[in-house]
């Protein structure tokens, strides 16, 4: 698999403007004819989708749920992250472009992280434009708020909304198109595999959920929008609905997948409460501003949180790390969460929980104050778990949240699949092994208002592509292929349901190849993988028809790809013999128990190629250059 | 604790469609009502029966997916809050309970419980939005905006979309979705230079689409789960009227009505 990374030359700084300088460009007259296919809505695919109609090419945007305000973008809480340096307190597009690749742990790209730190203030811009209604001052100014890994200020937020806010201005956008003609939108339809003409992506096959029909959609470059594979664990803090399939069938189609190894567990969820546990859900990383975790200082000590005096409470984060303490990055919070619950000092049923205490903020702000940051957050943990936060300290464990592997791309975004190119959470490239806060929804709408208009006219002009008419031989064959795969799928007629197995699949990852992985439980992880992916192909029940609206097919052909996903996942991280961000491989820590990097032989991105049904992956490599940054161990310290 | 269900169960749009009655037995308080249906879910399959048909996704009560019609009331007894975060604490042994979709002449029943609320997506494309290009953005905090102004229409903004209101409503109106968006776009200065546009454009498309008018009942506002109040729908209806009376550009000089 050749991985060309295609990185600008020329001083960091310069990269973006020397690539934007130097991009072919498509005359007016011609954007119209080059038909761009969009696959998925969310911030990445919606952003993509409107300023791409916008510019004048032919787009077809597709998403699989029935309108697209509602990808899992929008449940995201906290921020957006720019470095405007609005509170004068000695933000740049320097110190964010490097704190966000020191928290992913020296392991994305320098160029790429760069370029992201650099487009984050048009995104602030643009969104503010748009009519997002982000907070602001009394003066009328706007607002910031502190997230993990930063000690400045630059994170802008709406209400615990921000999500929700900036997917609105997307799809308002993309609507704006929609109803100009200049984006098709395609609802209730889910890309089932992508269709290679002479070496290059040229279109894909849909499935319409709601009748069954599998259709053909070709265009002169394919774009996946479509998202991470936290769902592979079955109890994330992702939508139900979340999966993997549309970057699995890439790769199918050669592409590579960078890094699988590399998830996030966000260490502020509310804990798991029974069997029938459907979804995690996600308190903001934002309630560390004002919220304290700690534990008993003593093992075992049951008594209610009112009743443990001061003096016995064991305020870990702000002890261990005492410059960023409550602050401290995602995957060092949720470790030492873990290590507290080891040592028989978490809290709660099961005793797999810290509290996340607000009682020193209420008493210091007010209720008021703290009510209009976090209200909604707060309501939200009253109704799930019937507990009251402004008396009662909230219970909060560690949970699968985001995945920052995903398709390897180039610096213009493209992946190892001419004319495949992958945006947003789906691709690897800026996060490393740890994405800090608040900048997925960055991420999302770097890549798709900013970056890729500018770098797809490249290809599109650089590149020779013949029209292909979707009735080709190619079109054809992915089609029968999806039809012969939903068709084995409903012939197995077992007797399990598809969630048994997928509830199963997660437990293994979650155990083997979660917070902390040994050689030993990957291995395990392997096997017994395996053989529950065999047990799946003998035993599945998947009712009704496949000509028909049927949620059983849409969930069963996502867990089938999740097992050989799963597989690929615990055969990387077996593979990284060295600790970095999310990926802790405890043969691999310092003596105070934190990641321990292996900067001579694992400072590259691990990139999987398919090899064929049934065949081991072949694991390929692109180095990771630093030019600007001199790798240091993570202190939070 | 045990329960009664009776569910809408409709194979497809133009089936007739009927309750059915489903015991269930082992329910925990804890549960959510979405995980109690998949509870039962779980058996139907098994059994090899199609299981129950119902929209849902994030299961935090933001994405809208989510909705349906319980006992009566659109997402449940529960004040403000989406079905997906609605917990059987909230019911009790012995309860029987009634499940049907959201029911308008806009939103038509694709299966079960779920429906096609494509029409609210063709309401904000006629309209409900600021134009403006990506790229052509100034500075943020060029526009300065009131913590007043903006608080409100950020109140607007948390619309869902879920559809509860419409369902609701005995004119199937969609007032309330309609106003919000025009309130919240309509409250910042970034959304003045469309403001009349807007509205006009916005309320006749929802009039298009099947969507009734409103009078007043405040259903709307009452099974809301983001508690988005009526005084939107007053606001919008200053601006359309406002609008009508108004030359604008839109109409090459014409006044709209």
């Amino acid at each position: 698999m050749k991985l060309d990374p295609r990185i600008p030359s020329g001083p960091l700084e310069d990269k973006w403007t020397t690539r934007k300088n130097g991009v072919a460009l498509v005359s007016p007259a011609n954007k119209k004819k080059s038909t761009i296919i969009v696959v998925g809505t969310g911030l990445a695919g919606a952003s993509a989708a409107a300023s791409l109609g916008e510019l004048g090419y032919t787009v077809k945007a597709f998403t699989y749920h029935d309108s697209a305000r509602r990808a899992h973008s929008i449940a995201a809480q906290g921020g957006i992250n720019a470095a405007k340096n609005y509170q004068n307190d000695g933000d740049s597009t320097y110190r964010l472009f490097y704190e966000t690749l020191k928290g992913g742990d020296f392991r994305a790209r320098e160029s790429n992280v760069y370029r992201l730190a650099e487009v984050s203030n048009n995104i602030i811009d643009q969104c503010v434009a748009q009519g997002v209604p982000f907070a602001r001052d009394y003066d009328g100014h706007l607002a910031n708020r502190s997230f993990g890994g930063a000690q400045v200020s630059r994170t802008f937020y709406a209400r615990g909304q921000t999500g929700q806010q900036l997917l609105l201005g997307a799809y308002s956008a993309l609507s704006k198109n929609v109803g100009a003609g200049t984006v098709q939108l395609h609802h209730r339809k889910e890309m089932v595999d992508v269709v290679v003409v002479d070496g290059r992506a040229r279109g894909i096959i849909t499935r319409d959920l709601v009748t069954g029909e599998l259709e053909s959609h070709s265009g002169e470059a394919v774009l996946l929008a479509t998202g991470g594979y936290s769902n592979v664990f079955y109890l994330s803090t992702n939508a139900k609905n979340c999966n993997v399939s549309a970057n699995w069938r890439a790769y199918k189609r050669g592409a590579g997948f960078a890094n699988p190894c590399y998830t996030q567990i966000h260490p502020t969820c509310i804990p798991v409460a029974g069997e029938y546990q459907s979804k995690l859900t996600l308190m903001s990383e934002s309630l560390r501003n004002d919220g304290r975790v700690w534990v008993p200082s003593r093992a075992g000590d049951n008594r209610s949180p009112d009743q443990i005096p001061v003096s016995e409470r064991d305020y870990y984060l702000e002890r261990i790390y005492p410059s960023y303490g409550n602050l401290a990055p995602r995957d060092i919070s949720s470790r030492a969460a873990k290590r507290m619950c080891d040592e028989g000092r978490g809290v709660g049923p099961g005793g797999r929980g810290v509290y996340l205490d607000l009682a020193d903020s209420i008493k210091r702000l007010g209720h008021n104050v703290i009510e209009e940051r976090y209200g909604n957050l707060i309501e939200m943990y009253e109704r799930i778990t019937g507990e009251d936060p402004y008396s009662v300290p909230m219970r909060i464990y560690p949970a699968v949240h985001y995945t920052m592997g995903g398709l390897w791309v180039d610096y213009d975004l493209m992946s190892s699949l001419p004319g495949l190119f992958v945006l947003g959470e789906a691709n690897f490239s800026d996060h490393g092994a740890n994405r800090l806060g608040a900048s997925a929804l960055m991420q999302g709408l770097a890549d798709g208002y900013f970056v890729i208009p500018t770098t797809i006219g490249d290809y599109l002009a650089n590149s020779k592509l013949p029209k292909v008419a979707a009735d080709r031989p190619e079109f054809t064959e992915a089609r029968q292929s999806s039809a012969a795969f939903i068709q084995k799928l409903l012939a197995v007629k077992g007797h399990r349901s598809v969630d048994s197995f997928h509830k199963a699949l997660g437990l293994i990852l979650w155990e083997h190849c979660g917070m902390g992985r040994t050689k030993e439980s990957l291995t395990t992880a392997i096997a017994k993988v395996q053989a529950l992916r065999a047990e799946f192909w003998a035993d599945v029940r998947v009712p009704g028809e496949a000509a028909d609206l049927n949620q059983e097919i849409e969930k069963a052909a996502r867990v089938a790809d999740y097992f050989e996903m799963g597989e690929v996942m615990c055969r990387d991280a077996l593979l990284r013999e060295e600790s970095c961000g999310g990926h802790f491989r405890e043969e691999h820590q310092t003596e105070e128990g934190e990641a321990k990097r292996d900067d001579v032989n694992f400072c590259h991105a691990a990139v999987w190629e398919y090899a064929g049904p049934d065949k081991e992956a072949i694991r390929n490599v692109e180095p990771l250059a630093f030019e600007v940054v001199h790798l240091a161990q993570r202190s939070y310290k | 604790m045990k329960l009664t269900l009776h569910i809408w169960r409709q194979k497809a749009h133009n089936d007739k469609g009927g309750f059915v009655r489903y015991t269930l037995a082992d329910v925990t308080e804890h549960m959510s009502f979405l995980e109690m249906l998949d509870v039962l879910n779980e058996e139907l399959v098994v059994k090899g029966e199609e299981p129950v048909h119902f929209e849902h996704d994030c299961r935090e009560g933001i994405c809208g997916c989510c909705g349906a019609v319980v006992n009566g009331e659109p997402h449940g007894p529960q004040k403000g809050t989406t079905l997906c975060q609605l917990h059987m604490r909230h019911f009790h042994d012995n309860d029987e309970i009634w499940i049907e979709p959201f029911r308008s002449k806009a939103f038509p029943i694709l299966k079960d419980l779920i429906v096609d609320r494509g029409a609210f997506d063709r309401v904000i494309q006629a309209g409900g939005f600021i134009a403006v290009r990506t790229g052509s953005a100034p500075d943020a905090n060029g526009i300065t905006v009131s913590k007043e102004a903006s608080d409100l229409a950020m109140d607007a903004a948390e619309c869902i979309g879920c559809g509860a209101c419409v369902a609701a409503c005995p004119n199937g109106s969609a007032s309330l979705f309609v106003s919000a968006k025009l309130s919240q776009l309509g409250l910042l200065p970034q959304g003045q230079p469309e403001r009349m546009k807007r509205a006009i454009a916005m309320i006749r498309k929802a009039e298009e689409e099947g969507f009734g008018y409103c009078s007043n009942y405040g259903e709307c506002e009452a099974v809301c789960p983001k508690r988005i109040s009526i005084h939107h729908i007053a606001r919008a209806n200053c601006d359309y009227h406002k609008a009508s009376f108004t030359v604008w550009q839109g109409t090459g000089g014409k006044a709209a009505r």
